[in-house]
């Protein structure tokens, strides 16, 4: 059987394709399909030929095997120095065979590849900091998941995400009537308490046209409220646009660089159609990388910049704390020892290492950054798509420890985690090895510290 | 025999050699890729200049950065290894004589001791890192015979050139045997992973780039090394 129902080389386009992979629980018989998967050799090598130049070509030659990658990848400390978590043993026995093999490998092969590009890296990008030679082994597990995914040998969740973007523009089954909706229902849900606040969809010439998770409005709706309630209190002239609105790419962790080309085109079709004076993305650390700073390539801009100049959330509170559109309450400052999770996306691949720390010098008390901090940090232990897959949930787990012994170093118990990978995988931990701390995204802890204006307060009083 | 290495093989190993890593240099800029890449080389290129060379500069100082600060000894035996391969035979004496005997030019020379010294370091180095690579396991499992032959040979003109130079029995052997050394590490500097000699500098200035232009180097003051 060379290609499977539900696991084969084909991409999902229909909503029916993508029912039917949903249908098989924890991609039981997708799996089970995915042995008997036939590698399309000719093509594979030819793929290669086209997309295998001289940067990585480079990489896995002049790689002197020194080992200076060994003690930058967390999978290697979590796992007690196993030498097979070595990056570049890692990469050299999986892309480095597949290319020494001119691309004549066989199924069993393919699936150590996908088994080791998934979890055993999450693309932190980590080690190309501690290379002598400037090898990043991440960006070629990148590009190595996107060979396994023209191939078919992809996570059921990645496949499944990876459908979603090309039926929804979104990583879940959020259609634009559900989002416009959940706007809606958040305005009127939190107008009480926040007299005149509007989630405004699809206004044109905005100073701020907001973006999100798709994991926003299917889950935590709330989180679209509160990003609203800032903006509000900010005094900022916002929109969200109705088609275009999610930032995220399940498309960039599966590989699949055709829809994060589609993704990332429905975000910029949104600013050219709302032209607003600038961009905002949600906490959260792939989407911005993925729209921000991938997505211009994928959708062939040369001049690498989105359509309109784009900012992480992060980059939207510490303006509008430095620049007083948000006041903090001196009285409401967090007390207690607070950490910061660095993400890798945001902060290593986008360099906004800065900006958090200004920001937790506005709102913290006693803040105590991890060690290492800043681009140095580690993986929170579920980027790369690793959170959402259930084959890998044990590597997962043991990777977690890193993070866990990096949080118990600082001995604070809350730990600000402005991304929804690092905020899932702290939550993970915590479930895993309780370790008795909390987590939050900036936005509840900003609402609860800062100074409302009197007009922006409900009128009770007078009301009554 | 002395004539035949001294000449013509000594013209077409350099010749190889600078020819060898020009087509390095050349191939490897050709190769580059802005969109498979996803690095906008030729857009904001004074960011990504400033990339490159923050990139390479840091990586050029021992201890310039958090890898090398992270593994001092190692830090310490690759610097003076490599120190030691590239001054030692530029700055030789006997190798000066003979480029001012074929060309009538010449420069400063190293004293003859201090020559002598740098060698044995370099020996010295290339002993520690064959021992390192031996004894740490994370290295042990990736290295490859491959890794060990290079070490030979970096270091087979060193060994040669001093034994010939102390006059040990044989002189005229170890003197062709130390310029066919030097002739062979000069061929393999292009065609094996030693052509780091020049990809270390593109490849760092690339990544560099990446950073500088793409990776947050229009942000922020430039990725800590």
């Amino acid at each position: 059987m060379p290609e499977g129902k539900l696991c084969n080389k084909k991409t999902i386009n229909t909503k029916e394709e993508l029912q039917a992979l949903l249908a098989d629980k924890s991609g039981k018989q997708y799996y089970e399909e995915m042995n008997h998967l036939d590698v399309d050799r000719k093509k594979l090598w030819g793929t290669i030929q086209k997309s295998f130049k001289s940067r990585m070509k480079t990489w896995l030659e002049i790689c002197s095997h020194c080992g200076l990658c060994a003690e930058s990848c967390f999978y290697y400390l979590a796992n007690n120095k196993d030498p097979e978590q070595v990056p570049s043993y890692k990469i050299q026995s999986t892309l480095g065979q597949l290319i020494k093999r001119k691309g004549d490998v066989d199924n069993a092969f393919m699936q150590m590849c996908m088994d080791t590009a998934y979890a055993k890296c999450t693309c932190c990008t980590r080690c190309g900091l501690y290379c002598p030679f400037g090898i990043d082994t991440g960006i070629m597990f990148s590009y190595l998941r996107g060979l396994l995914f023209a191939q078919g040998f992809v996570p059921w969740e990645m496949k499944i995400g990876s459908g979603m973007h090309r039926v929804y523009r979104a990583q879940m089954d959020v259609t634009v009537e559900d989002w416009v909706d959940t706007c809606d229902w958040m305005a009127e849900e939190y107008e009480d308490d926040w007299p005149g606040l509007t989630i405004p969809v699809d206004q044109e010439n905005a100073d701020i046209m907001y973006t999100v998770n798709a994991r926003e409005p299917k889950h935590y709706p709330e989180d679209i409220a509160e990003a609203a309630i800032l903006f509000h209190v900010a005094g900022e002239n916002w929109t969200v646009p109705s088609e275009g609105w999610e930032e995220t790419s399940l498309a960039m962790f599966g590989g699949d660089w055709e829809a994060c080309k589609m993704q990332v085109e429905a975000v910029y079709g949104a600013m050219e159609r709302l032209k607003p004076k600038r961009m905002v993305v949600t906490e959260c650390g792939h989407a911005y990388r993925a729209t921000v700073i991938e997505g211009p390539y994928w959708a062939g801009l040369k001049t690498g910049k989105t359509p309109v100049e784009s900012f992480h959330y992060v980059e939207w509170v510490a303006e509008a704390l430095r620049t007083g559109k948000l006041k903090i309450d001196p009285s409401k400052k967090i007390k207690e020892p607070v950490t910061y999770q660095d993400s890798c996306n945001y902060i290593r691949n986008a360099g906004l290492a800065d900006i958090a720390q200004e920001i937790m010098s506005y709102i913290a008390e006693d803040f105590r950054p991890m060690t290492p901090n800043r681009e140095h940090n580690f993986c929170c232990g579920g980027g790369g798509g690793l959170n959402g897959i259930g084959r890998y949930r044990q590597q997962r787990n043991i990777g977690l420890k890193v993070k866990r012994d990096q949080i118990l170093a600082t001995g604070a118990k809350l730990v600000v985690a402005p991304c929804h990978n690092c905020w899932d995988a702290i939550r993970d931990m915590e479930e895993v090895y309780k370790i008795g701390i909390r987590w939050s995204f900036l936005k509840p802890l900003l609402i609860n510290m800062i100074e409302v204006p009197e007009h922006l307060k409900p009128q009770e009083e007078e009301a009554a | 025999m002395y004539e035949f290495v001294t000449g013509p093989l000594a013209w077409l190993a350099f010749g190889i050699f600078f020819i060898g890593l020009i087509v390095r240099t050349v191939l490897y800029i050709k190769g580059l890729d802005w969109k498979l890449d996803r690095v906008t080389y030729s857009v904001n290129t004074s960011y990504g200049v400033r990339g490159a060379a923050r990139s390479i500069l840091f990586w050029l100082f021992p201890y310039g950065t958090h890898s090398w600060r992270n593994n001092p000894w190692f830090t310490l035996w690759v610097f003076v290894m490599h120190i030691g391969l590239l001054l030692t035979p530029i700055f030789l004496l006997g190798h000066n004589i003979l480029f001012k005997e074929s060309w009538g030019v010449g420069w400063w020379t190293l004293p003859e001791g201090v020559a002598d010294f740098f060698t044995i370091l370099v020996v010295v180095s290339v002993i520690f890192l064959t021992l390192r690579r031996i004894a740490l396991p994370e290295v042990r499992l990736i290295t490859t015979a491959y890794d060990y032959l290079l070490l030979v040979v970096a270091a087979a003109p060193f060994i040669t050139g001093f034994l010939a130079y102390h006059r040990a029995p044989d002189y005229y052997f170890w003197i062709i045997a130390h310029i066919i050394c030097g002739e062979i590490l000069l061929v393999a500097i292009p065609f094996t992973k030693l052509s780091h000699f020049v990809l270390f500098f593109l490849s760092r200035a690339q990544l560099g780039m990446d950073y500088g232009i793409k990776r947050g180097g229009m942000k922020n003051k430039g990725i800590a090394w």
